[in-house]
């Protein structure tokens, strides 16, 4: 059997692994059909639940749209994060990133007056740069104070949301006869059209072409990875950050630079919900998507494919949740469960093997993130 | 000790630049000083105890205390204080912070001893989780997922003493945080799993089932399952009559009693126990542990699902020390501030357990501060623990060294 066939079909295990543990979750926790000692209904219940997830993901255009939705910034924000882990840092900050994305291009979405041909690029560039001025800050502290990034990038994240809170509500950027704190809405010679535009104006189909971005940003990040001094040297410091430094590259400079370029990368994907989906940005324009990108960067083992792939599985599970919850009264939060179970299946090849007493290697994967470092 | 002790001359150059960092941020506390705190004029009341409190003129200490800082910035730019210095930047900070609190509070008063009380109440799921990270990590298993630990044995603990009483519902707080553990422990050391990846999938996991059963099983039946009376303080005699302190440290719950027993059980066992030797080997050079005889799989096996129970009674904190019902999500991310904490103090227990402390004094001080009306947007005084502990570990702390061998599975050869 070839290592493609093999992967794959520990992946599919993994998968009904983890469907598996989260039905048994839902029968569990039907406490008033077991009360009552109606079985059937609870296996109803998992039945219309899992029928919904399927049905809100692919069952139509409009499921589809909502699945590229929902995985356009887990994509992005999914390769802040394997960027940096790439180079051996570990990003918690996505979240901040975002914020500070999502604040500089919603500045220029409102502030200029531009044909859309300039202004859409101009505010994602500004939402690049902003994430990357931000995502820079954790990569300074440690080259010049060796202060851990970890702890760094959760502080940010806390400073950002804050200030965040209060920025939409001064006059600069709040919106007429507001309080609460939520923006001005953005030109809209600055929004990112509609992914099925070309479909008339269907309103339910809420799909933008920020997932281009997206997959343009999933080339560019093999690129650099592939193609580039600066990409192999950020692996090289990733993989060992003495040998780099006796090897003459300049491992300092190299964090900070990696930390920027993951920090771009959530800038985009906090620009591309202000830009794309939204139109305007409040304080939970990040949301959980900083946290979630670190499960899709680890499902996606860092890799620019394997990001993509993962954001799109994560995606699907949002928009099919959503559908599930309507359907059923099991909440969207089975979402979170089936995630982390898929992403711990997948990571433990050992353990679905012994699960499915499948015979045969069970393909072991390295590690993602190389200890705390020193 | 036998090495002879380096001589104060001999200075890095690395040592240098933090000295004149430090002088540097004197100057910058000091302009803070005649810029901010001498803008509000009237006497601030800190109340020590029930009856008594003493006042600070807002303004007059400003100007002092900024001339004060100019003066020690002269010293430390130009002479430095060798050995003192340490000791000079804690007096510093203190006549900084309480400058601070004289201006947030001038022309009013507020309890002293409570803001201090109560931060000593916040720190405990930060420093018990931290406990469990420390745990974990000197045994060589990177342990990302206290969060994931402290919440769900929230959740677990606030429904097991809803329904029978708090002793047992402690106890399911921590069988939880063990079960838990020991997901970890079995994924990472028999399956080799990336532990960071296990770690967060179990963060995931805890806030998945947690969120679900909040909304599917806990909302329907608050009655019965959600709603419990939190433990009380118990005053140890004599100790709680100690005037100022007493109050701070000894007239809490028995949830900060654990947690300082936890700390000081967990240093003199790193330290002074055969047991913290071989854990302390296990984390940094397991096979040279493995060659003298330690089973160092087993022994992983035992400090994790250890560091779990610890996590337990943390996460029990939340419904049982303090709140009284499990709210979704309700740890709010303080397991990762547990673990900056075991980053911040590098490892040991003691110096977590300060960081644990510099995070909830910031927010203590929040809450108290908030009822003043300082000009200050309430954003930026929620902000206040992020941006403290961030300033305090890029200022002060800097680089630490973790335990080599964190992250790497062990096989037996």
């Amino acid at each position: 059997m070839s290592e493609t066939l093999k992967s794959l079909r520990f992946t599919l295990l993994a998968v009904v692994a983890a469907l598996f543990v989260s039905a048994f979750i839902i029968v569990i926790t039907d406490i008033e059909a077991l009360g009552d000692g109606d079985f059937g209904k609870a296996f109803s219940t998992l039945g219309s639940a899992y029928w919904g997830l399927f049905k809100g993901s692919f069952g139509s255009l409009r499921a589809i749209s909502n699945t590229i939705t929902g995985a356009t910034p887990l994509l992005l924000a999914g390769l802040a994060v394997s960027a940096a882990f790439k180079a051996g840092l570990f990003n918690i900050g996505a979240t901040g990133q975002m914020l500070a994305g999502a604040v500089t291009g919603l500045f220029v979405g409102f502030a200029f007056q531009l044909p859309a041909i300039i202004h859409v690029p101009f505010a994602l560039l500004a939402s690049a740069a902003g994430g990357a001025a931000f995502g820079a800050i954790p990569g300074v502290l440690k080259a010049r104070t060796g202060a851990h990034e970890v702890i760094t990038t959760i502080m940010l994240n806390g400073i950002a949301s804050f200030t965040v809170l209060w920025l939409f509500k001064t006059e600069l950027f709040k919106r007429e006869g507001r309080d609460d704190a939520i923006s001005k809405f953005v030109e809209d010679s600055a929004k990112l059209p509609k992914l099925f535009g070309f479909m008339g104006n269907r309103i339910d189909l809420l799909a933008h072409t920020g997932f281009i971005v997206g997959l343009l940003a999933t080339f560019a990040f093999w690129w650099l990875l592939r193609k580039t001094t600066l990409g192999f040297e950020m692996q090289a410091t990733g993989f060992n950050q003495e040998a780099a430094r006796y090897a003459g590259m300049r491992t300092k400079s190299l964090m900070v630079v990696s930390m920027a370029i993951a920090g771009a990368f959530a800038g985009l994907a906090g620009g591309s919900e202000v830009l794309g989906l939204y139109g305007y940005a409040s304080s939970s324009v990040a949301g959980e998507i900083g946290f979630d990108a670190i499960a899709v960067a680890l499902l996606g083992r860092s890799t620019p494919v394997g990001t993509l792939v993962s954001a799109l599985l994560f995606g699907a599970l949002q928009a099919g949740g959503r559908q599930m919850q309507v359907d059923t009264d099991v909440p969207i939060d089975l979402i979170i469960v089936l995630r982390a179970l898929i992403v711990m299946f997948i990571a433990a090849p050992l353990l679905v093997k012994a699960m499915f007493r499948v015979r045969g290697d069970a393909t072991s994967f390295g590690q993602t993130f190389r200890g705390w470092g020193g | 000790m036998s090495t002879p002790a380096t001589p104060d001359l001999v200075v890095s150059a690395e040592q240098r630049k933090r000295a004149r960092s430090v002088g540097i941020a004197y100057l910058a506390l000091a302009v803070v000083c005649f810029v901010v705190f001498t803008r509000r004029a009237g006497d601030a009341g800190f109340k020590i105890s029930e009856s008594s409190q003493f006042t600070l003129p807002a303004q007059g200490f400003g100007w002092v205390l900024g001339i004060v800082l100019i003066a020690v910035a002269a010293g430390q730019l130009l002479r430095g204080f060798g050995k003192l210095s340490n000791v000079v930047l804690a007096l510093a900070t203190a006549a900084f912070f309480m400058s601070f609190l004289a201006w947030a509070a001038a022309g009013d008063s507020f309890s002293f001893v409570g803001m201090l009380q109560d931060t000593v109440s916040r720190s405990v799921p930060i420093t018990l989780g931290a406990i469990a990270g420390i745990l974990s990590e000197r045994s060589g298993v990177i342990n990302i997922s206290i969060e994931g630990m402290l919440l769900a044995s929230a959740c677990t603990s606030a429904i097991g003493a809803s329904l029978t009483n708090l002793w047992l519902g402690t106890l399911v707080g921590i069988v939880t945080g063990v079960a838990l553990a020991a997901v970890l422990a079995v994924m990472s050391i028999r399956y080799k799993v990336d532990q960071v990846i296990v770690g967060f999938a179990i963060n995931f996991f805890a806030l998945g089932v947690t969120s679900f059963i909040s909304f599917r099983v806990l909302v329907p039946n608050r009655d019965t399952m959600n709603n419990l009376l939190p433990v009380m303080p118990i005053r140890i005699p004599l100790f709680a009559d100690i005037p100022f302190f007493g109050q701070i440290l000894f007239d809490q719950t028995i949830f900060v009693y654990f947690s300082f027993a936890a700390v000081a059980l967990a240093t003199w066992g790193l330290y002074r126990t055969k047991w913290g030797l071989r854990t302390r080997a296990i984390g940094e050079y397991p096979r040279a542990a493995g060659t003298l005889g330690v089973d160092v799989n087993k022994l992983r096996y035992r400090n994790l699902l250890l560091a779990g129970a610890v996590a337990g009674v943390g996460g029990a904190w939340w419904p049982i020390g303090i709140v009284g019902r499990f709210d979704q999500n309700i740890t709010n991310g303080r397991g990762f501030i547990a673990l900056a904490a075991v980053i911040f103090g590098r490892w040991h227990p003691v110096g977590a357990m300060c960081g644990a402390l510099v995070f909830a004094l910031a927010e203590a001080v929040r809450l108290k501060i908030g009822n003043f009306d300082t000009g200050i947007p309430s954003e930026f005084l929620i902000m206040a623990p992020y941006l403290v502990t961030l300033v305090v570990v890029a200022g002060f702390i800097g680089a630490s060294r973790a335990p080599k061998a964190a992250g790497q599975p062990y096989e037996d050869q």
